[in-house]
């Protein structure tokens, strides 16, 4: 299995080091020179030389390329041109939030989308059936960012029954920071009124963000019990007297999932881009609202460091995935693939 | 084609596209309100839905229906276009990485993988921001991100057929390489492809509104949805209507093509069809 694991992890190497080449193709196109737009409307050609020079725009291509893979690789990602601060430490401080955020999606959708598939499988092409799989069309049919607002608009604003906004109420102050996760770091600071309101606000954003993730994994579910169910051992299994309930909860399940694991490691990848719209519209203070203050304020570095986080992040889930699947199903990591 | 109507599903998914596409061709003659992409009437601002304004007006007075059918032009434009480019990069490069073994292959399907892995949206992001945000900025990102999803599916359907009998006998009786690609492998992979792009039709569009709604797409005052629901959030919860109706369009043409997509999926992989 460590064999396994280590052969994964050089796989997405190349993959990882053409993100960062690519994140420097990309920051090489900008039209406009960032170095003036920097310095501003009134800036002078001396103070943008010197800007220029501060932030090594003035060397050879293929000098900036090696520098800019050096510092990537060292958690260097310069500093922000629009705050100033180091882009690593701003990302670092928004990464959990989002992590949070898209934990929670997953693992509702993972809760509601599987059942929900194994019970359209068991009532193939019955009324059941149908429901889940127009459901799953439709779920993925819908805008996450007119979803966040129709939820706000019918829980927050008119039943006034769950924040409309952010990941705290504000008067409660907020804990220590230890893991940058709310829902673990208000436990440990003790405070069970902070923790309630941490849920509170978690709740539209994730089922807003789980939605799409429900129909998926559904669909996906739903197919691959169909497919195990055409499969000899359950026959067997049934001629022995495995009751239904067992058989499917159990044997089915196991030999089934593994195709719905997949689809959870690509799933990471538009949970993530639905995170960007979902925060926006709940004030989320993650990696997504950063992406879009960097985009408005043209702040180039954060949004290509937010890019190549991300691609990392992306990558490690899906080696976690095809991990999950190896223990889930011995045969693949045995097959060499 | 006649098969695809019996499945009720993906009927149901295809008149919806029809409808848009009529509507779409139509839409100045079937808004009650024709100029009501640009003009404004501030007297009649934010009026909920009656007789004279069937979805109501929205912060400028103007009418929302009519913006409504206007948006739908060039929503489906811009998914024809992006899942177009797509499709004109992706293909030959599926088909050429699929054909050749050796660096080009490699190289080709590396440079693919890259863009696979980082998601769709962030990316688009990343490049409309750095080329100057504008609606041409998020077709041509759009477009930049999707043609790997392409490439990825033509390439499996050419290595998948490489190895076929009658791409053999082509071969020996002196067939060109570019001639069995392009006149036997491409007809062959065309049904993955066209469910390729059903699907990318309702994705782009969906994206496409996305990035509208982060203010990174279509500019004010045009009339695409994103955008409409992206203003109407300053007029909550008063004006409920404003961002309801732009944003069950985007669901009901995105449901169309995802129907349809799921419909042609079918059809296309018989051993699905055998397990539904």
């Amino acid at each position: 299995m460590l064999r396994y694991l280590l052969r994964r992890l050089a796989l997405s190497l190349p993959a990882l080091l053409g993100l960062v080449l690519l994140t420097f193709v990309l920051s090489r196109v900008v039209p406009g020179d960032p170095a003036a737009a920097l310095a501003g409307d009134a800036a002078t050609p001396a103070q943008i030389a010197e800007i220029r020079g501060q932030y090594g725009l003035d060397r050879p291509l293929a000098e900036q390329a090696l520098i800019h893979l050096k510092q990537v690789v060292q958690g260097d990602f310069g500093r922000s041109i629009f705050s100033g601060r180091p882009v690593a430490e701003e990302i670092l401080q928004r990464l959990p939030a989002t992590l949070e955020l898209t934990f929670a999606a997953l693992l509702l959708a993972s809760l509601i989308g599987i059942p929900l598939g194994l019970i359209a499988a068991l009532h193939h092409n019955g009324l059941i059936d149908h429901l889940v799989r127009l459901m799953s069309v439709g779920g993925l049919a819908i805008a996450s960012f007119w979803l966040a607002i129709m939820l706000q608009l019918v829980f927050s604003m008119e039943l006034d029954i769950l924040p409309l906004r952010g990941r705290l109420d504000v008067a409660l102050g907020s804990p220590p920071r230890l893991t940058g996760f709310l829902l673990p770091d208000t436990l440990l600071a003790g405070r069970l009124d902070m923790f309630l309101s941490a849920c509170r606000h978690l709740v539209l954003p994730a089922v807003t963000l789980a939605l799409p993730g429900i129909a998926t994994i559904a669909r996906f579910t739903r197919s691959g019990v169909l497919e195990t169910l055409q499969k000899d051992f359950v026959l067997y299994a049934r001629a022995a007297g495995y009751g239904r309930v067992r058989l499917a909860a159990i044997y089915v399940l196991r030999n089934a999932v593994t195709v719905t694991v997949t689809q959870i490691g690509l799933l990471f990848g538009a949970l993530i881009s639905g995170a960007v719209a979902v925060e926006a519209v709940f004030d989320w203070p993650g990696l997504g609202t950063y992406a879009v203050q960097a985009i408005l304020a043209a702040d180039y570095k954060a949004l290509l460091a937010v890019t190549l986080v991300v691609g990392v992040v992306y990558a490690v889930v899906n080696v976690l995935v095809d991990l999950a699947q190896a223990l889930i199903d011995p045969r693949i990591a045995g097959a060499g693939r | 084609m006649r098969r695809l109507l019996r499945d009720p599903v993906a009927t149901l998914g295809f008149g919806l596209i029809l409808l848009a596409v009529f509507v779409a061709l139509f839409a100045p003659w079937l808004a009650p309100y024709p100029d009501d992409a640009f003009d404004s009437h501030l007297l009649q601002r934010l009026r909920p839905p009656s007789a004279e304004f069937p979805f109501g007006t929205d912060n400028l007075g103007r009418d929302i229906l009519s913006r409504v059918i206007l948006g739908t032009r060039d929503a489906l434009t811009v998914a024809l276009a992006v899942v177009g480019a797509a499709m004109l990069i992706g293909v030959p490069v599926g088909l050429v990485a699929g054909w050749r073994e050796g660096w080009l292959a490699e190289l080709l399907m590396r440079v693919t993988d890259v863009f696979l892995a980082v998601p769709q949206l962030i990316l688009a992001l990343a490049l409309g921001q750095l080329m100057a945000p504008g609606i041409g900025t998020a077709m041509l990102a759009l477009a930049l991100t999707y043609w790997p999803f392409f490439a990825r599916t033509v390439f499996a359907e050419t290595r998948r057929l490489r190895g076929a009998l009658f791409v053999d006998a082509l071969a020996g009786i002196g067939a060109s390489p570019a001639r069995i690609l392009l006149l036997h492998v491409l007809p062959n992979a065309a049904p993955a492809i066209l469910v390729r792009a059903t699907i990318g039709m309702g994705f782009t569009i969906l994206t496409a509104a996305l990035l509208g709604f982060l203010g990174v797409g279509a500019a004010p005052p045009s009339p695409d949805w994103g955008l409409m629901v992206s203003e109407a959030r300053q007029h909550l919860p008063e004006a409920w209507w404003f961002p309801t109706f732009p944003g069950l369009a985007i669901f009901l043409l995105v449901l169309g093509f995802n129907l349809l997509g799921d419909g042609l999926r079918d059809l296309a992989d018989p051993r699905l069809r055998r397990s539904r």
